[in-house]
């Protein structure tokens, strides 16, 4: 464990902590352009988590101790993806702890913890919001393992900084496998991130609202950290995805000065990589609860095929 | 000539592939004629590269031929047929999509492990694709079964000509010329017949749909 | 040469002629007068084979040898008998109101471009081109099926297309990976395609990838020879054309199939060290003689039911072809030729009897023997001909068939003796009483062109009693070419 990944290691949680409520702010801003609205600006969610942060928290009278605690676990969770998804460097001395497939089941942990309070109280929304995340959850998984396969075919490790490591810094060449991992990415992404086609952020419809419905019953500071953390989610998806597709820029160990040009040049695919998404949710309209099996299954099958088609061609 | 030609082959044909799944998953009849182009370019432009990469000049002319036949004249009849017989709407597949999708998978698998001994032995460039052009040849012959709507059997017909389209660039570069021009005349009629069939099909059925075309059996 | 280009040029500019001239009155004769042209072509051709052996043409892509030969000369005489017979039927079907004059236009031209299909795919040397040639066959012959416009000929037509499209598909893929092979051997530029080339060194293509472009190759051509299971297509097209379009599609098309079919068996034979294509072809063969011979027994459609008695004999030439050797392949070859002449005659008295009865189903059709006497022996001798009764042709080429898969494949000749029972006596209990039965249908006034009927009958007749012996000497030729030789 060198100093400099310490410090490494440091500044993209940190970053992680500071950016990802940004990175909501801008894609609702992107959002609102493209749909020609008046946006609130981005630096809304900072606002709301001020708010939230200051207000009291109301908790059900029949609560036990996991509805009170699963905001933690969930925060702490999506902290700990963000920080072993390597973003601004491949040193990271956190990162040997988790491969991919603990990355896969850190998102898995937090969504037990989620839908178990969800439950906690008995309302029936939680309980509905709580089946329908598992629902999405059981399919998108396997899809998200599958993607993440494929990227560690290639490199021939599931550790995710060897993965960047030969993504990034390999001669140029293009891999179909990733062209199919790409999408189904995508597709699982949009999904477990509760974004359009699969669920809509912005509405509290009880016939179609997932998110939403998790975390109908918090408030104050638990509700704060839960919708940090689903920023977190976001910008740990976002970040595994330019780190397994787009992977230039990111430092390697001992180099001091490209963990300076790697801050920017994250920013820069961040922003880009958010304004593609308001595209994709402006142009998609949002899809029934029964053909989200359908999508993720697709999702899932494109992936089998990115693997099939590196073994094939790759052979 | 560089990896990357090679790989940028490899990649059109993953596009194919991933097209001829966008297909067997997709339920609107313009949809499936978007796709249906959008493979055709893919096609064009890998037929284009190998040209290119091994110079061979009478891979441009059959590029040519796709490009006039299979993005621009196939796609604008097709569009002028159902925009004559108004059959934009979805089409309901006889398996759902879900199990076709895994049935897809299962004959990828299939045409993979078929070809992976024999494109070893391909001179071609394109050769490590053999096995997504044969995948994309059980895809499309996958849709035609699955599909009820006269229009969609169609393109799944043409769709599966181009998968043979890419077998014979990536199995070798290409066929001779002659045969070449004649698979294209072919189909050209094919479709023409098509065309006029459907018609016909609509006036005596009132309707496109292959169902009722079940009349002749065998008790 | 020149006599080649008129052999595949007259049909073509005959198509060219009745796609203007078609709905008129003449055409019929214009009609004939092509075919009968196109017949005279080939025997000339043929009367250059035997004289002076195999003729190639334009750089090779065509070529003329024992095997085709003699099947070019089949296809543009039954070509010219059904152009003979389809000339009283059309003008019949026409007053019937059945065939408008547009109709009749598109089915002269297709007629005679249909017949230059076949001639296009029998005499080239290239593989591609066959394809390109069978699959235009299919597409005049879906246009023919079709000429009639009812929901049930539609029906067939559609059938027909996609199945055999796709079946044929199959082919195309089989040919490119035939391609595959033979470009690592010959070259790129050493005409890769061309039979002959690929015959000369079949031994040196790879094996793995002939085993898998013949397995493309046998379901492609299979289905348009109608083996089962590919053979849904083939009842319906058969039923629901015109009938002359019954007869040319059973007499010559599934034959031209199995041409195709032959043709890339020889080079597979060549390839391989094992009898793959022997054992496919005998296994589907038989799987075609012993399905259809029990569909047989289920058919109401008199022409549905001499369909699955075509797909019934396919599947004993394929199996014949499939055990190999000289007397079966010698007596394929026989049953090639005495099954297209008694079918298509079949056809002809068929195609009589349901426009006088009005109808295809065979309990309304009775007392043809008292209608029209000819019509009534013309059915019974042929179908007695089709059930292999002695002294027709069929017998002699079924018995060699029998006797042959007795002796090297005993395990086939139960099925096969079961097939051929139940078959003669699903026919035969059928024919029987719409031959002899009581009818009142009177009499009608038009006389029946019966010529072809009984021309046909009279050489499968002859062929059983006496091989003519430059006919014997030919088919000798052209098995030896099929054992590799």
């Amino acid at each position: 464990m060198t100093r400099l990944g310490v410090v490494s290691q440091l500044l993209e949680i940190g970053l992680a902590l500071l950016l990802a409520p940004l990175l909501s702010g801008w894609i609702n801003q992107c959002r609102a352009w493209l749909q020609n609205k008046s946006a609130p600006g981005f630096l809304q969610p900072y606002r709301l988590l001020h708010k939230l942060f200051n207000k009291e928290s109301v908790v059900a009278e029949h609560a036990s101790p996991l509805f009170r605690s699963a905001p933690y676990i969930v925060f702490g969770c999506m902290a700990l993806a963000c920080a072993i998804v390597p973003t601004l460097s491949t040193d990271l001395p956190l990162s040997p702890a988790a491969d991919a497939i603990a990355l896969v089941g850190l998102f898995a942990l937090a969504r037990v913890f989620i839908s178990l309070a969800a439950m906690d109280i008995g309302t029936s929304f939680g309980t509905l919001g709580a089946r329908r995340e598992m629902l999405i959850g059981f399919l998108a998984e396997p899809a998200l393992l599958m993607v993440l396969f494929s990227a560690s075919l290639i490199s021939k490790s599931t550790s995710l900084t060897t993965i960047v490591e030969t993504l990034a810094h390999r001669d140029m060449a293009i891999y179909p496998s990733l062209a199919f991992a790409g999408v189904a990415f995508t597709m699982v992404s949009l999904a477990e991130n509760a974004r359009v086609p699969v669920d809509n952020p912005a509405t509290h419809l009880e016939l179609t609202m997932i998110h939403e419905a998790l975390i109908l019953e918090y408030s104050g500071r638990h509700l704060a950290l839960l919708e940090w953390a689903a920023s977190l989610k976001l910008f740990a998806y976002s970040c595994t995805g330019l780190a397994l597709f787009f992977p230039w820029g990111v430092a390697e160990a001992e180099a001091p000065l490209a963990l300076l040009v790697a801050m920017p040049m994250l920013v820069l695919k961040l922003a880009i990589g958010g304004a593609l998404l308001a595209f994709l949710e402006t142009l998609s309209a949002k899809m029934r609860i029964f053909r989200v099996p359908e999508f993720l299954a697709t999702a899932f099958l494109l992936a089998v095929i990115g693997l099939l088609v590196n073994i094939l061609v790759g052979a | 000539m560089s990896p990357l030609v090679g790989q940028t082959i490899n990649l059109l044909a993953a596009i194919l592939l991933m097209l001829s799944f966008a297909m067997i998953s997709q339920r609107r009849i313009l949809s499936l004629i978007h796709l249906f182009t959008a493979q055709g370019v893919t096609l064009v432009a890998a037929t284009l590269l190998v040209g290119y990469a091994t110079h061979q000049p009478h891979l441009y002319i059959s590029a040519g031929i796709t490009l006039a036949l299979k993005v621009i004249l196939i796609p604008l009849l097709l569009h002028r047929v159902i925009a004559r017989l108004d059959v934009r709407w979805d089409v309901e597949t006889l398996i759902n999509i879900p199990t076709t999708m895994i049935i897809g998978i299962a004959l990828v698998i299939f045409a993979f492990n078929l070809a992976l001994p024999i494109s070893k032995l391909s001179v071609s460039i394109a050769r490590g694709t053999l096995g997504i052009a044969l995948a994309c040849v059980l895809l499309s012959f996958m849709m035609m079964i699955t599909r009820s709507k006269a229009v969609p059997q169609v393109i799944g017909f043409l769709s599966m000509e181009n998968g043979l389209f890419f077998a014979a660039t990536s199995a070798t570069y290409g066929m001779p010329m002659v045969v070449e021009l004649g698979i294209a005349l072919d189909v050209l009629v094919g479709i023409l017949i098509f065309g006029v069939f459907m018609f016909h099909i609509r006036e005596q059925f009132d309707s496109l749909d292959i169902r009722h075309l079940e009349k002749l059996k065998d008790d | 040469m020149e006599t080649l280009l008129f052999v595949l040029g007259i049909p073509l500019f005959g198509s060219l002629v009745l796609a203007f001239t078609g709905q008129r009155d003449i055409a019929r004769e214009i009609n004939v007068a092509f075919s009968l042209a196109t017949f005279i072509a080939t025997c000339v051709l043929t009367g250059e084979v035997i004289s002076g052996g195999p003729i190639f043409a334009w750089h090779r892509e065509f070529f003329i040898d024992p095997l085709n030969v003699f099947l070019v000369t089949l296809t543009a005489f039954v070509g010219l008998t059904t152009a003979i017979f389809s000339r009283p039927y059309m003008r019949i079907e026409r007053d019937h109101g059945k065939m408008t004059p547009t109709r009749l236009r598109l089915y002269h031209s297709m007629y005679q471009l249909f017949s230059c299909t076949m001639l296009v795919a029998l005499t080239t040397n290239n593989l591609g081109i066959l394809w390109v040639a069978m699959e235009a066959a299919t597409l005049t012959t879906v246009l023919l099926v079709s000429v009639y416009r009812t929901p049930a000929s539609l029906e067939a037509a559609w059938k027909y297309f996609i199945l055999c499209g796709v079946g044929i598909a199959q082919a195309l893929f089989g040919t490119v990976l035939l391609y595959m092979a033979a470009e690592k051997v010959v070259g790129v530029d050493g005409g890769a395609l061309l039979w002959t080339n690929l015959a000369a060194v079949k031994g040196r293509l790879d094996p793995g990838i002939i085993t898998l472009a013949f397995a493309f190759l046998f379901i492609g051509y299979g289905t348009k020879v109608g083996l089962v299971p590919m053979h849904n297509w083939l009842p319906d097209a058969h039923a629901e054309g015109p009938t002359p379009v019954s007869a040319v599609l059973s007499g010559l098309l599934l034959n031209v199939a199995v041409y195709a079919l032959l043709r890339c068996k020889v080079l597979t034979d060549g390839a391989l060290e094992s009898n793959l294509a022997g054992q496919l072809m005998m296994g589907f063969g038989l799987l075609s003689v012993v399905i259809a011979a029990f569909f047989l027994s289920r058919q109401k459609d008199v022409k549905r039911m001499f369909a699955y008695s075509s797909i019934e004999h396919m599947g004993l030439i394929t199996f014949a072809f499939g055990m190999g050797g000289p007397i079966a392949t010698y007596a394929g070859l026989l049953h090639m030729t005495v099954h297209s002449l008694i079918k298509s005659a079949i056809f002809f008295a068929v195609g009589h009897a349901t426009q006088k009865a009005g109808t295809q189903i065979m309990s309304d059709i009775r007392g043809l023997i008292k209608v029209s006497p000819t019509v009534g022996w013309g059915m019974m001798l042929g179908s007695l001909a089709i059930l292999g009764m002695p002294p027709f042709g069929v017998f002699a080429s079924e018995f060699l068939i029998l006797t042959t898969a007795m002796r090297e494949q005993p395990w086939a000749t139960p099925f096969l003796l079961l097939a051929l029972g139940v078959a003669f006596a699903a026919v035969f209990s059928r024919v029987q009483p719409m031959v002899f039965g009581e009818t009142t249908v009177k009499p009608l006034a038009h006389p029946p062109a019966l010529l072809p009927v009984f021309i046909h009958l009279g050489l499968g007749l002859m062929l059983g009693l006496y091989i003519p012996p430059y006919l014997d000497a030919w088919y000798r030729q052209a098995a030896r070419l099929m054992m590799g030789a």
